[in-house]
C-alpha cells in the first residue's frame, strides 16, 4: 500500500490546517483583538461631562492615571491585596496539596473534590458566604471569636482590606492547590524512599527532596493567583463596598456610573499591561531557574 | 508511601473547614424561616425558595444563563473542534501563534475583556443585545472547549484512521465514524466545563448584560450591591446545588484534577 493512498492530499497540509482554524481565527481576531485595540485607542480619547467622548488622541487620561495620587493609592491597594493573597494561598495551598497527595483513595478523590470543587461554584455565591460570615457585629466569625474569649469587640471585616484578602484567598486557594498538585504528580516517590533509606528524617526529606521539586508548582500557582487577585472584581466589590476601590471596581465605576469611558479604558489597559509584564517577567525567571522541570 | 501525621490531619481539617464554611453558611441561611438574615434555629423553612418565584427578574435571569451557557458552549465546540484537529495533527508555520491566540482569553483579565466588549458592541450596534452576550461568552468559554478537545485529539491513535482510509472509507466517513467518536469524551467534558464557566461568569458579563438580559450571577451581584437578604441566599443555594451536581458528574466522567489542571494558564 503506497502512502499516497493513505494520505490522499488534495490540499497541502498547511492549507488544510489554516482552513480548519479559520472559524476560530475569525472570531478571535474579530471579537478579541479588534475590541482590545479599540479599548487601547479609547484610552487616548477625550471626555467631558457635557460633550461626551471626543475622538482626539491626547494623553490626558494616561497622565491622570499615572500621576494622580488617588489612582496611585488605588493601584497600590490592588497590588498589596494581590501580594497578600498570593502569600496566604501559597502558605496554605502548598502543604494542603502535599497532604492531599499522600492520602489514600477514596479519601484523596473525595477531598480533591472538596478542595477544588469550589472553583466551579459561582464567585458571587462564595463571596456572599463570606459576607454572611463577616456580617458586622452579628457575623458568625465575630460571635465565635468573642465566645472563645479571643477578642473583646467585634473585628471589622466587611468593607476592609482584611475582609477582601480573606475572601479572595478562599476564592483563589484551589488554583494554588491545583498548581502544586500538578507539580507533586511528577515527583518520583522512589526518591523520597531512597532518602529515607539513607537515614534522612521526615523533615529533611520534605526540605531537601519534596520542596525543591514542588517549587515550580508553587511559583506558577503564585503567578496565576496574583494575576487573578489583582484583576478580581466581584469579591472586592461585595466585601470592599463602594469606598474600598481596586482597579477592577474602579474601571466598572468609570464605565457604568461616571460614564467616563476613556478614563476607565486607561485604568483597564494599565491593569492589563502591568499584569502582562509581571506574569511574563516571573515566568521567564522561573523558566530560567527551573529549566529542567518544564521540559 | 507513609501516612499523614496528626499535625497534617489537623491542618487539613482546618483547610477543609475554610473551603466549605462560606458555602455551607449560604445554604443554611437559605432555609431560615425568619424575614431577615439568620441561621435557622427553630426549624428549616422553604419560605425563601418559594419566594424566588415571585421575583420574575431572577427566574428570567436563570433562563438567560441556561440558554447562554448551552448555546455559547455548543458554538464554542463548533469552532474549537476543527481548530483542535488542525493544531493536534499538522505542523505548520504559525501553529504556536494560533494556539496562543485561541487560549489568550484565559490570560486577559475578565474586567479588561468586559471593558473591551462593551466598547466594541456599542460601536457596532450589538450593545445590550443577546447576540453580543453570546459572542462574548463564546470567546471566553472557547479556550476550555479547545483545551479538552485538543487533549483527546492529541492522544488519539492515528493508525485507526489510516486503517479506515486503507479500507476505502471516504474522508467524511472517517471523520464521522472514527475521529468523532474518539474525541467525543473530550468534546462532552469540554462542553460541560465551558457551560459551567459561562454559567458562573460575572466580571465580564456585568459590563455587557443590559437590563432584561442579565444572567443569574449578574442579577445576584446587582441585588447584593443593593442589599443582602435571605432571597439572594436561597437563589445562591440553588446555583450551588446545580453546580455540585454538575461537578460530581464531571468528576465521574473525566476526573476533576485532569479537567482542571492547566486551568492554570489564565
Amino acid at each position: 500500500m503506497s502512502p499516497v493512498i493513505l494520505q490522499r492530499p488534495s490540499l497541502g497540509a498547511p492549507a488544510v490546517a489554516w482552513l480548519l482554524s479559520l472559524p476560530a481565527l475569525a472570531i478571535f481576531v474579530g471579537v478579541v483583538m479588534v475590541p482590545l485595540a479599540m479599548t487601547v485607542l479609547l484610552s487616548f480619547y477625550d471626555w467631558g461631562q457635557y460633550k461626551g467622548i471626543e475622538p482626539v488622541l491626547i494623553l490626558k487620561n494616561w497622565r491622570e492615571v499615572l500621576t494622580d495620587p488617588y489612582f496611585r493609592e488605588m493601584f497600590t491597594r490592588t497590588f498589596r491585596i494581590a501580594l497578600l493573597v498570593t502569600l496566604i494561598t501559597a502558605l496554605l495551598g502548598a502543604p494542603e496539596a502535599y497532604i492531599l497527595n499522600r492520602m489514600r483513595s477514596p479519601w484523596r478523590g473525595i477531598f480533591l473534590l472538596v478542595i477544588l470543587g469550589p472553583l466551579l461554584i459561582s464567585v458571587v455565591a462564595r463571596t456572599l458566604g463570606w459576607a454572611l460570615l463577616f456580617g458586622g457585629n452579628s457575623g458568625v466569625i465575630n460571635k465565635a471569636l468573642m465566645n472563645a474569649g479571643l477578642i473583646e469587640a467585634p473585628l471589622p471585616f466587611m468593607f476592609t482590606e482584611t475582609g477582601v484578602v480573606v475572601a479572595l484567598s478562599h476564592v483563589l486557594l484551589p488554583f494554588m492547590v491545583l498548581a502544586v498538585w500538578a507539580a507533586l504528580q511528577r515527583i518520583d516517590v522512589q526518591v523520597e524512599n531512597a532518602a529515607t533509606s539513607l537515614g534522612a528524617d521526615h523533615l529533611t526529606v520534605l526540605r531537601r527532596i519534596v520542596l525543591p521539586q514542588a517549587m515550580p508548582g508553587v511559583l506558577s500557582g503564585a503567578i496565576i493567583v496574583f494575576a487573578l487577585a489583582a484583576s478580581a472584581f466581584a469579591t472586592p466589590a461585595i466585601i470592599g463596598g463602594r469606598r474600598l476601590k481596586v482597579a477592577a471596581t474602579l474601571a466598572y465605576d468609570e464605565f457604568l456610573n461616571t460614564l467616563n469611558w476613556p478614563l476607565g479604558a486607561a485604568v483597564a489597559v494599565l491593569l492589563l499591561v502591568a499584569l502582562v509584564v509581571v506574569t511574563l517577567g516571573c515566568n521567564a525567571l522561573i523558566e530560567r531557574r527551573y529549566a529542567e522541570a518544564f521540559r | 508511601m507513609s501516612r499523614n501525621g496528626p499535625l497534617a490531619i489537623a491542618f487539613h481539617t482546618i483547610i477543609v473547614a475554610f473551603m466549605l464554611a462560606p458555602i455551607i453558611v449560604v445554604c443554611l441561611v437559605a432555609f431560615t424561616p425568619e424575614g431577615y438574615l439568620s441561621l435557622p434555629s427553630r426549624e428549616f423553612s422553604l419560605r425563601w425558595f418559594r419566594a424566588i418565584a415571585r421575583y420574575p427578574e431572577f427566574v428570567s435571569a436563570f433562563w438567560t444563563s441556561l440558554w447562554l451557557g448551552a448555546l455559547s458552549s455548543a458554538l464554542a465546540l463548533l469552532v474549537a473542534v476543527p481548530a483542535a484537529l488542525a493544531i493536534a495533527r499538522y505542523r505548520f508555520r504559525g501553529r504556536d501563534v494560533l494556539a496562543g491566540l485561541f487560549l489568550s482569553p484565559l490570560m486577559i483579565p475578565h474586567v479588561v475583556l468586559g471593558v473591551a466588549f462593551l466598547r466594541f458592541f456599542t460601536q457596532i450596534g450589538l450593545g445590550g443585545g443577546f447576540a453580543g452576550l453570546l459572542l462574548a461568552h463564546l470567546v471566553i468559554v472557547c479556550p476550555f472547549a479547545l483545551r479538552l478537545t485538543l487533549a483527546s485529539a492529541t492522544g488519539m491513535d492515528r493508525a485507526i484512521e489510516q486503517a479506515a482510509i486503507s479500507l476505502g472509507a471516504s474522508d467524511w466517513a472517517v471523520f464521522r465514524r472514527i475521529t468523532l467518536p474518539l474525541i467525543a469524551p473530550g468534546m462532552v467534558s469540554g462542553w460541560a466545563l465551558a457551560f459551567i464557566q459561562s454559567f458562573d461568569e460575572v466580571t465580564m458579563t456585568v459590563f455587557v448584560a443590559a437590563p432584561g438580559i442579565e444572567t443569574l450571577p449578574v442579577r445576584m451581584f446587582l441585588h447584593i450591591q443593593d442589599n443582602i437578604d435571605p432571597l439572594v441566599t436561597s437563589v445562591s443555594a440553588c446555583v450551588i446545588a446545580v453546580t455540585v451536581v454538575g461537578l460530581i458528574c464531571l468528576d465521574r466522567l473525566y476526573g476533576l484534577d485532569r479537567l482542571l489542571v492547566g486551568q492554570g494558564q489564565r
